[in-house]
């Protein structure tokens, strides 16, 4: 019965709880169960919250059996209202977004044994529609890298192969998916930390349009770039999420005052009406040089497939993109170099060196140099050279010219089309260690991925399918205008549907099946 | 501790031009803080004042108080600056224990008001400060060092960190170089801070407490040679806290540093500390490696766009300004200009309306505050209002001696006894048995045992030199205690007498 629970996708497990087939009890269980069993091997978990997890469930349970309901509970809507659509259903959150009470390290020492005293607006949206959060998943530290090996607590391994990276900086989250630990989980994206692990692991992300989730509560990486999105291993369920997560927070500035999109409704129609008419633009400037053969075979497959769907496909151009990864570096050390300077010891975290002698400067530098890991490093001293004097204007300040010029590659090329694809990821997932001291290559593991960031829209990976040369799942990038949601979920639908006829099974149901070991 | 050289004040200004540049921090009187909705009461707790915000817990983040950028505003309009249609808030880089973020949401190339001035009186002369801009910001914690002697870091062995105050707002004015003042320049910066101080405390957006820190001082001080256009290297003087160390602070750094460039050394770059005890700067952080604030649009907050509505509203609703309330009163008052003046000097505007509002003639009230009771502020070394009686207790004591229960000496009593705390005018008059003798034949016995005791003086006065009178009113007073009135004892001895004016 458990092993079976955590195959389902999350918009079953969520109608079996509402209509009392199983407790969400028995699902969380056996998730936890999962967990137990092969997160010893992938170690996608750095904190699992097994009691509180269950308290949530039961909580869920004790509403569905009161009869409220599809009604009312601690935590699961207003009497009468109806039950979530995802009440009951296990997530695994991304250790950069606060839960109360629970450890969180965005993968940092530095904030080791750090309780948060507060919710982010997300976990308080997920608290508040019955999702069972089951733990905090690792990440490179303060969502730094795309592989996870930068996270201070060990790396995660894909469990399509424990040798090889799942992806970063969300690593965690999804390989907690690809892994069968949970059917959901919440990823956040500042250059394609959704999509590209999405991409390496088979499972699907969706970055929102900047300012489409509050990013309140979660710790900023690059405050103009962050985006907090939901991650799932079907459409339909990233959809679900989309929509519990999604809308106006008055507490985060940049939030955007307007309505939830309806992305499950678009999925529905991308299912059943398919997306026949629909103008879907390749990127030119986004394949070929840099990209595995495997990857570009999977990509060209995946056009086909839209095409046959009746999409029609038209190539663009957006010349600016080769300055995007320059333009990201600069922006990103930045604005993290300004983010990261509250970790000083003072209030929360790590303190070393406080020896009652050593002045709160000494304190505050010795912290920082052993709390703080060598990628994190590095794009502090990248950013507070580029914010220097004298240097501001050539660095900084170029840098968001060029993305003024992106932005306009995208609304030019959102002229000639309705929805824009590429690969997610130019490589498929790469053995762990190889990349390691050569943060160049590992810098062009986002070179799809940027321009979207840059340019703050929407943005989802879905699997294409499984690269021939590696064997390894491959994402594609689906892109829309901004607030353009409900597009490019409803090409990912259609594409997954009809990814599923030619295959019969989707691609996490492809993955190898994890040995079970004691943990 | 202080062993500067310093220069005769008046051949240092013979010589050398001082040029000020003053920087005003205000504390708004906001219900809650700029980025958060803790409240920003004065004197809570340490740390009772605190949210993931303003702790700058991770993952927390900034909005913006409507009402901050509103009173910025209206300082802006009051200020006859420009408002900007649109402006942002940059991030101010640079790690100190106090300062949570340890970045300053700040403003930096986009201040909310810019180009305005404000004219103040010095001397009966109209200067006009002008003002480079005013930009809205947040506050730092508060350090308390612990243990040293100075009560600053240096030595302390401990700091404690209260955060009640971090991201309380705050409006910072600054003004452009203030040059052409001569010999007036500290008096020009004390005019321009008390002006200010009026002006923002008749807007209602701060309680402008300097003694508080809700209003601060920054002055900046620079010589050149007379006559040479080039700006010299200036200090910052910082711990400013009072009206008079503006002025003293200033004059100091102008003897010290005409003394320093005199005796061909120059003037190090620096922040100094204004100490109020001796009266004297000393250097505090070197500036002579700027340091470098990475300044940079802060991401976390949307621009700020007042649309033109909204601030015509509010410059439709501000309060009659100082300046103006003062012609007005003045005009009411009848009184001229260079009493007007001495008034505003004694800082007793304020003071003197709301005595006349609770019932005093106006010329009794002006006599009372810049004589009487600017002798006993002057003895205290505090200010008028720092006094410790109400203008309402003094309008009631002018009101005894309009109607004859208080002679002014007795007047004067009275209010000796409310400024020693013995409580209300009444209770002291009662306590003090301060009663004005009113009955004629007491009165009429001390006046002819008076004129007994001086036959001389009697003759005098019969024989036509009334003036005279006033040695025998004066032996009256002095045997009623100064409980009569001088005016009917006079009136008593002419006619006892039967002089001229009798008849």
């Amino acid at each position: 019965m458990s092993a079976d629970l955590t195959r389902q996708t999350a918009a079953t497990l969520a109608d079996m709880i509402a209509s009392g087939e199983v407790s969400s009890r028995e699902v969380t269980q056996a998730h936890l169960d999962r967990i137990a069993a092969v997160d010893g091997s992938v170690h996608a978990f750095l904190h699992v919250s097994g009691e509180l997890a269950l308290a949530q469930a039961d909580a869920v349970d004790r509403a569905i059996a009161a009869g409220d309901g599809p009604g009312a509970g601690a935590g699961v809507g207003a009497a009468g209202a109806p039950l979530s659509p995802l009440a009951g259903v296990p997530l695994a959150l991304k250790d950069i977004v606060v839960q109360r009470g629970v450890p969180t390290t965005a993968g940092s020492k530095i904030l080791e044994g750090w309780r948060p005293p507060y919710d982010a607006t997300v976990t308080t949206r997920l608290l508040d529609a019955g999702v069972v959060i089951l733990g905090k998943t690792n990440l490179d530290e303060f969502a730094m890298g795309s592989s996870t090996e930068n996270s201070a607590y060990g790396p995660t391994r894909n469990p399509w192969d424990l040798s090889r990276i799942p992806g970063g900086s969300g690593g965690g989250s999804a390989a907690a998916l690809a892994a069968f630990e949970a059917p959901l989980a919440i990823g956040t994206d500042t250059g394609g930390s959704i999509r590209q692990p999405a991409a390496v692991t088979g499972t699907v992300g969706t970055k929102p349009t900047y300012g489409g989730v509050s990013r309140y509560g979660v710790i900023a990486l690059a405050s103009s770039l962050d985006q907090v999105g939901p991650c799932a291993r079907t459409v339909l369920d990233t959809a679900l999420l989309h929509e519990v997560i999604a809308g106006h927070d008055p507490r985060d500035s940049t939030s955007i005052p307007s309505p939830v999109p309806s992305v499950v409704q678009a999925v529905r129609r991308g299912q059943t009406d398919g997306i026949a008419g629909l103008r879907v633009g390749v990127v030119k400037q986004l394949r070929g040089e840099g990209y595995q053969p495997g990857v570009l075979a999977s990509f060209d497959a995946a056009v086909a497939t839209l095409t046959a769907a009746g999409a029609e496909i038209v190539e663009v151009d957006c010349p600016h993109f080769q300055y995007a990864l320059a333009a990201y570096y600069l922006i990103l050390p930045s604005e993290c170099s300004s983010n990261l300077a509250r970790f000083d010891a003072m209030r929360y975290g790590l303190r070393v060196g406080d020896n009652g002698i050593a002045s709160a400067e000494e304190v505050m530098s010795k912290t920082r140099g052993q709390g703080f890991g060598a990628e994190v490093k590095r794009r502090i001293i990248l950013g507070t050279y580029a914010l220097s004097a004298g240097y501001f204007d050539a660095y900084y300040g170029s840098a968001q010219k060029v993305r003024t010029l992106i932005r306009r590659d995208f609304e030019n090329a959102f002229q000639s089309a309705d929805v824009l694809i590429s690969p997610s990821s130019p490589v498929t997932a790469f053995p762990i260690g190889e990349k390691v001291n050569d943060p160049m290559a590992m810098y062009l593991n986002d070179l799809a991925t940027i321009p979207g960031s840059l340019a703050g829209i929407p943005a989802m990976s879905v699997p294409s399918g499984i690269a021939t040369d590696t064997g390894l799942p491959v994402g594609l990038q689906i892109m829309g205008p901004a607030l353009g949601e409900e597009q490019i979920y409803r090409v990912a639908a259609a594409f997954e549907s009809a990814y599923l006829a030619e295959h019969s099974a989707l691609v996490p149901d492809r993955a190898p099946e994890l040995e079970v070991v004691a943990k | 501790m202080n062993t500067a050289a310093l220069l005769d004040y008046d051949e240092a200004i013979e010589r050398f031009d001082p040029v000020l540049g003053l920087e005003v921090h205000v504390e708004l009187g906001t219900a809650t803080k700029m980025f958060c909705p803790c409240p920003t009461e004065f004197g809570a707790p340490p740390n009772t004042q605190v949210c993931p915000v303003c702790l700058a817990l991770p993952g927390a983040m900034p909005t913006i108080n409507r009402t901050a950028v509103e009173y910025a505003i209206r300082i802006g309009l009051a200020l006859n600056c420009t408002i900007a249609p649109w402006c942002q808030f940059a991030r101010k880089n640079y790690f100190y224990p106090d300062m949570p973020k340890n970045f300053q949401t700040s403003q930096y190339d986009d201040p909310i008001a810019s180009n305005g001035y404000l004219d103040v009186q010095v001397d009966g002369e109209t200067v006009r400060v002008e003002i480079e801009r005013a930009h809205m910001e947040e506050d730092t914690g508060k350090s308390t060092h612990v243990g040293g002697a100075t009560g600053r870091i240096h030595g302390a062995e401990f700091s404690l960190l209260d955060y009640n105050r971090a991201g309380v707002p705050l409006v910072e004015i600054v003004t452009k170089p203030i040059v052409g003042t001569k010999a007036s320049a500290p008096q020009v910066a004390r005019a321009y801070v008390t002006a200010l101080r009026d002006l923002l405390k008749s807007l209602d957006v701060s309680d402008v407490r300097m003694d508080q820190g809700s209003l601060r001082c920054d002055a900046n001080v620079s010589l050149t040679p007379a006559g040479n256009p080039v700006f010299g290297t200036r200090t910052e003087t910082k711990n400013v806290n009072s009206l008079r160390s503006v002025e003293r602070a200033i004059r100091y750094e102008i003897t010290r540093q005409a003394a320093v460039l005199l005796d061909g050394g120059r003037i190090t770059q620096e922040t100094r500390h204004f100490d109020e005890a001796s009266g004297t700067t000393s250097s505090g952080r070197s500036k002579e490696t700027a340091e470098d604030y990475r300044y940079f649009p802060e991401p976390d907050l949307v621009p700020v766009a007042p649309d033109a509505d909204w601030v015509e509203q509010i410059r439709a609703a501000l309060p009659e300004l100082p300046w103006l309330r003062r012609d007005r009163l003045q005009a009411e008052w009848g009184f001229t200009d260079l009493e007007m003046r001495d008034l505003v000097a004694a800082d007793a505007v304020g003071l003197l309306a709301a005595t006349v509002d609770a019932g005093a003639p106006a010329a009794a009230a002006r006599s009372w505050w810049t004589s009487y009771l600017g002798q006993q502020a002057n003895a205290q070394g505090i200010g008028l209002d720092e006094l410790a009686i109400t203008p309402a207790q003094l309008a009631a004591v002018i009101g005894k001696v309009t109607a004859g229960e208080l002679t002014t000496k007795m007047a004067q009593r009275v209010v000796d006894g409310v400024l020693a705390g013995e409580g209300e005018p009444d209770e002291v008059i009662a306590a003090r048995g301060l009663v004005v003798v009113n009955d004629d034949s007491a009165l009429q016995k001390a006046v002819d045992e008076a004129l007994a005791a001086q036959p001389a003086v009697a003759d005098k006065i019969r024989s036509g030199k009334v003036q005279a009178a006033g040695a025998i009113v004066g032996a009256v007073m002095k045997a009623t205690k100064g409980q009569a009135d001088a005016a009917r004892v006079r009136e008593l001895v002419l006619a006892t007498v039967g002089g001229p004016e009798a008849g």
